[in-house]
């Protein structure tokens, strides 16, 4: 009785198919979960600065490493020629290597927690890999050496304590950390051409750009104004502001260098 | 100057063996900056955990053997040293020869421990600046005067100091003058080995890439805006200070007075004959090593340093210093302090009481 009377309404086009139910739960599911997930994300995970860092001008050429060819384990390490890396550029003039911090507009006299990561500074044919990258004070890193001889590690620091121990074994790795604020260059004295940036920051807002310029900070950001810096090595620092409005935000940065004269 | 040369050709050999070696340590040494391994090996006196003598050859790899060379190279003429200090102890009569040997076998031991702190205190900060550092600049200026030590040592055991001894001193024209010019032109010289040291251990070196203007002006701007421009234009990967500018501004500052005063005393003393003139041929050679140097340090600018002219920079460095020593020596052997004979045949006719020997 009660099957007849379903048929002759969906037969009538009274009653919705059994598909369109569905379609339209799901629909509505996926809108709820993403809601809740926005919610749960905005205030347990936090926000999200997105964006990326552009470079005008036309910076110097980059030079080849030579006394990579000259070394012949090292160069064997290598195809093609090494060259530096002082102005890496990658799609619509994005420029990598870049520190990207949030310096105003957090809650004054908050602590935040190390973030859970350990990044990895490798040593891969005798070059830093990668060439810059950051860590938050009291975050543990690791130094690895990935080539099949030995390197030195000679972290220069000067805020907090260096380090100079060597590296012989393939694969080994050791797990250091920094106390205070710094940007700690480290170098190879074994093989002089090597050299990498640690940076350290005092909370967990920063990111390094990728090879495209792009970055993205996450963390415990409330929806806010917050001042963002950017610095290269080479190319210098631009400071931009964003406003961070139910958990995300989007910032482009520009450096710049001058013509060649 | 105390005399009394006792004449052992051997001693004198042995001395300018050791001095040789010494200036080889010092381009090993200078090896070390120019390519910039001197923390290639962590630990002293141990090498990597190994006794330094024990260290195999198979482990000597890129930086480190630079590095453990010019440990193994200091290690030699410390011995050499302590045995011509012990070889003069015995068998020379001059007391202040003796004195100078003890001095030379302090400052090597010295020299070595220096050498020991410079890495043992890399890691030790203080006022925002590395010890290690310090101690590496005290290290290479150290080394530079004992260069010049083990010169005069091997001069004053040579048979020239007991000819020179017992020479008739010049009172000719400029003598006296070159007494106290050669010193001051010898200071100036030394002032400029430090800020060349400064400099290696500052990596200054080539904080400013271009010659003779610097970053196309004349004295170079070193504000903010001025330090990211340079930074930016260079192709290196390091980043140049104010301080690194300013220093490899003074060295070539101070060039310029060092090689106007080797030229003042060249030209002082070009009239100089008999027995003064080894002072003038030394003058002269001294202008000389002045003119190489000079030229050294523009290639080592021009051409990105390269680690063999760099090294060559600082051992035709350690020669002037050393031919400044060995020229306040002569000066002092063959040159009278008294004021010159405008005419000797007046004195001749009317002596003075300050004319001693007229002739």
């Amino acid at each position: 009785m009660y099957l007849t009377e379903v048929r002759s309404l969906i037969a009538s086009g009274r009653f919705p198919k059994l598909g369109s139910i569905v379609t339209y739960m799901n629909k509505t599911l996926t809108a709820v979960a993403t809601l809740a997930i926005a919610t749960v994300s905005s205030t347990l995970l936090g926000a999200e600065i997105t964006g990326k860092v552009t470079l005008t001008g036309t910076p110097p050429p980059e030079r080849e490493i030579t006394p990579i060819k000259a070394d012949a384990k090292c160069g064997a390490a290598h195809t093609a020629p090494v060259m530096t890396r002082s102005f890496v550029k990658g799609d619509g003039d994005g420029l990598a290597n870049v520190w990207v911090y949030v310096t105003e507009g957090l809650p004054a006299g908050k602590t935040y927690e190390v973030p859970k990561s350990k990044p990895v500074v490798d040593q891969v044919g005798c070059m830093y890999e990668p060439f810059v990258s950051a860590v938050m004070a009291g975050q543990p890193f690791a130094v690895k050496n990935s080539d099949p001889f030995m390197h030195n590690v000679n972290a220069m620091a000067k805020l907090n304590k260096g380090f100079n121990f060597a590296q012989s074994t393939q694969g080994q790795e050791n797990e250091k950390t920094f106390d205070k604020a710094e940007n700690v260059k480290f170098v190879c004295n074994v093989h002089p051409w090597m050299s990498g940036y640690v940076r350290v920051f005092e909370n967990p807002f920063f990111a390094v750009t990728d090879k495209d310029g792009k970055f993205t900070i996450s963390g415990d950001l409330p929806d806010g104004k917050y001042t963002v810096e950017a610095e290269h090595l080479k190319a210098g620092k631009v400071t931009g502001t964003v406003e961070v409005k139910g958990g995300k935000a989007t910032l482009a940065l520009s450096l710049a260098v001058p013509a060649a004269k | 100057m105390p005399t009394g040369h006792q004449d052992n050709k051997w001693l004198y050999r042995y001395a300018v063996f050791a001095a040789c070696c010494t200036l080889l340590l010092v381009c090993v040494g200078g090896m070390v900056t120019s390519k910039g391994v001197g923390m290639a090996v962590p630990d002293w006196p141990t090498t990597y955990g190994y006794n330094m003598f024990l260290f195999p050859f198979s482990k000597m790899i890129g930086g480190i053997f630079w590095e453990h060379l010019h440990r193994l190279k200091a290690s030699g003429v410390g011995l050499l040293t302590l045995g011509l200090a012990a070889w003069i102890f015995f068998f020379e009569s001059r007391n202040w020869v003796k004195k100078l040997g003890f001095a030379a076998a302090g400052m090597v031991i010295i020299q070595g421990v220096l050498g020991g702190l410079r890495v043992m205190m890399d890691k030790e900060v203080v006022a925002n600046t590395t010890l290690g550092t310090v101690f590496g600049l005290v290290h290479a200026c150290t080394g530079q005067a004992f260069f010049v030590l083990m010169c005069v040592l091997a001069f004053a055991l040579s048979p020239a100091w007991a000819r020179f001894s017992e020479a008739e001193k010049s009172r000719e024209q400029g003598a006296r003058r070159l007494r106290w010019l050669i010193p001051v032109a010898t200071v100036a010289v030394f002032i400029q080995l430090a800020l060349g040291a400064a400099m290696r251990h500052q990596h200054s070196g080539l904080a400013v890439p271009d010659f003779p203007m610097a970053y196309g002006q004349v004295w170079p701007a070193t504000d903010a805006e001025s330090l990211l421009r340079y930074n930016q234009r260079r192709a290196d990967t390091e980043i140049i200070t104010a301080f690194q500018i300013w220093l490899h501004m003074f060295h070539r500052l101070n060039a310029c007075v060092v090689a106007l005063l080797i030229g003042l005393v060249a030209v002082t003393a070009r009239k100089l004959s008999g027995a003064a003139a080894p002072v003038r041929k030394a003058a002269f050679l001294w202008a000389g090593l002045v003119v190489l140097q000079f030229s050294l340090g523009i290639v080592t600018v021009l051409y990105d340093k390269p680690a063999d002219i760099a090294t060559a920079h600082v051992a035709v460095g350690a020669l002037t210093l050393a031919l400044g020593g060995l020229l306040i020596c002569g000066s002092r052997l063959l040159l009278s302090p008294w004021v010159p004979l405008r005419n000797p045949e007046d004195a001749l006719s009317k002596p003075a009481k300050w004319v001693v020997n007229p002739g």
